[in-house]
């Protein structure tokens, strides 16, 4: 009888903490947030940055000065989501020795939050990629890998959900046919899909299922492709979809000086972003939100730089 | 522990209850929208300090690698440089015939069979090595890829194809086992496989890169093949392996291409 009693009563003080906390709030003042987006692509095993008398990145990257960069904007903001378009191995002894434990390892003292597998992540094999896996306290996801004969299945997933402050950021992931780019002995059973086809589905899933309030697509399908207009790229995604908000390319090695903004399916601005590669530049995405009725009917402002 | 009476209990869900429906009613439900996003791309420069968790993490991987890449292993007493040469250079030569002694026991034990000609290109050497002492370093600067060694099995009608292709483009593509004499024209007079002329319709066993073997370079002739036996052996690991075997790396200087 007591307890029953409790109980209610613990219900309706949490119902009134929230009260307090969300709605009575709401009625004076409205709901601001903001969250940033932090990407690589490419890096290729560059933990140390390039050297001083290099031809053309002279002493540009490195892990260390990347981790110091973004402890600064962690120190500034509150919600930030640190992702990887693909590439981590390869293009350096450090992972021809360590086969990619080093470039985990310190991925995650980074913190990095999620990353989206490369052609050059299967360079030692679907098993290679499994056994580095431990090292790495961050996960990956890819929704046009079918890995279900495989021994990622399971553990690479389509796409995850994150909740900052109450946002709900739906991250995907997309790659590279692998056919003719990577040894099948390699890569074995995983099956690649049509990524807009999977890319059609998925936002949906994520807008309607998941209620997310942002969705961004890590893609490995590369930047654009001119001469080969049936090969899907992130600019050719931006333009036959709805609702993905940004799109983290890598593959090509793009340098954009500044993220490019694209109009998608439904007549929408998407951001669509690369940094070029080797870790010499981190991205970074500024999304500002708010439930503020004065916004509806606006079409959200772009400021890229 | 206190608990208030059941009476108040209810009043006071009442009250919040009452106060749930009236924030739903009177607040317009408004959905969180982005109404600004703003992007930029950040150079990762010398301006940042460096992190010195990371890099004392860093340190003991950084140091391993260093003493084994730069532990000497052999001395070559001249440079070895693809630009050296025409029709061969000194580097080709000594990485085809290291390919050949080196990879023919791995297919011989494989396949019971032997390596006939090794085809390499010349395009995938990617460093001189320079006179002087020879380190592991020297090995990954020359073959920073990962490719490996695949002997495809061709038949002489196909072998005519590759060396008209070595002839046509000029380049100092690394080759063993195979002889192609030529006149001033560069007309490819005849092609010889151990001092006899090829038979376009016996099988020879080719050992090259995966990259080739899959057309790269223009070598679109192993695509029509016998079939393919890939070895598993890095061609960086042959370089490194044969620099283990040899003090001193002395090229070769046979010529392969041989003008009239």
């Amino acid at each position: 009888m007591q307890r029953r009693t409790f109980i209610k009563k613990t219900a309706a003080t949490s119902a009134l903490i929230s009260l307090s906390g969300v709605s009575l709030t709401s009625f004076t003042t409205t709901k601001e947030r903001k969250i940033t987006i932090l990407h690589t692509n490419d890096v290729h095993s560059h933990i140390d940055p390039f050297p001083d008398n290099h031809p053309r990145n002279p002493a540009m990257g490195g892990v260390a000065r990347r981790a110091n960069l973004i402890e600064k904007i962690r120190k500034e903001e509150t919600n930030v989501l640190l992702l990887d378009a693909g590439d981590i191995f390869q293009g350096t002894p450090y992972f021809n020795y360590y086969g990619g434990e080093l470039e985990f390892k310190l991925m995650s003292m980074m913190k990095y939050d999620l990353a989206t597998m490369g052609n050059h992540d299967f360079d030692n094999g679907i098993d290679g990629f499994y056994a580095q896996l431990p090292h790495a306290n961050f996960e990956f996801v890819s929704a046009n890998y079918d890995f279900k004969n495989t021994k990622l299945d399971g553990i690479v997933k389509p796409y995850k959900v994150f909740i900052k402050e109450g946002i709900k950021i739906g991250v995907f992931g997309l790659g590279v046919q692998l056919e003719g780019l990577v040894d099948k002995n390699l890569y074995k059973e995983t099956i690649y899909n049509n990524p807009i086809e999977i890319a059609t589905d998925i936002t949906k899933q994520l807008k309607e299922t998941e209620k997310c309030d942002l969705i961004i697509c890590l893609s490995h399908l590369g930047f654009d492709y001119k001469n080969e207009a049936d090969k899907p790229s992130d600019i050719k995604l931006a333009a036959l979809t709805q609702d993905i908000d940004l799109i983290i390319g890598g593959h090509t090695h793009t340098f954009l000086d500044k993220p490019i903004i694209k109009t998608n399916k439904a007549g929408k601005q998407v951001v669509v972003n690369q940094v070029g590669a080797y870790g010499i530049n981190l991205g970074r995405i500024d999304f500002y939100l708010s439930d503020d009725s004065k916004y509806i009917s606006q079409e959200k402002n772009i400021i890229v730089q | 522990m206190t608990f208030k009476s059941k009476n108040t209990n209810s009043l006071y869900t009442i009250f919040v209850t009452t106060l749930t429906l009236l924030s739903v009613l009177s607040c317009k439900t408004n959905a969180t929208r982005t109404y600004l996003i703003e992007g930029k791309k950040i150079e990762v420069n010398a301006s940042y300090e460096k992190n010195q968790a990371i890099e004392s993490f860093i340190l003991p991987y950084r140091e391993h690698i260093n003493n084994d890449l730069d532990s000497v292993l052999s001395f070559s007493p001249e440079t070895l440089d693809k630009s050296k040469g025409e029709w061969q250079s000194n580097i080709g030569n000594f990485m085809a015939d290291a390919c050949m002694e080196l990879a023919n026991p791995v297919f011989l034990k494989q396949q019971n069979k032997s390596i006939d000609i090794v085809l390499l290109n010349s395009g995938g050497i990617r460093s001189i090595i320079p006179k002087g002492n020879i380190t592991k370093r020297n090995a990954f600067e020359v073959m920073p890829f990962e490719n490996s060694l695949i002997v495809v099995a061709l038949k002489g009608e196909q072998i005519k194809a590759m060396a008209q292709h070595i002839i046509t483009e000029k380049k100092p593509h690394p080759l063993n086992g195979l002889k192609i004499v030529i006149n001033k024209d560069n007309q490819i007079i005849k092609i010889l496989f151990k001092e006899e002329v090829i038979n376009p319709s016996k099988t020879y066993y080719v050992a090259t890169s995966d990259y080739l073997a899959n057309g790269g370079d223009n070598m679109t002739f192993f695509l029509k093949n016998e079939g393919v036996f890939d070895l598993n052996y890095k061609i960086r690991n042959v370089l490194i392996d044969y620099f283990y075997k040899y003090k001193t790396i002395e090229p070769s200087n046979l010529q392969r291409i041989i003008k009239e």
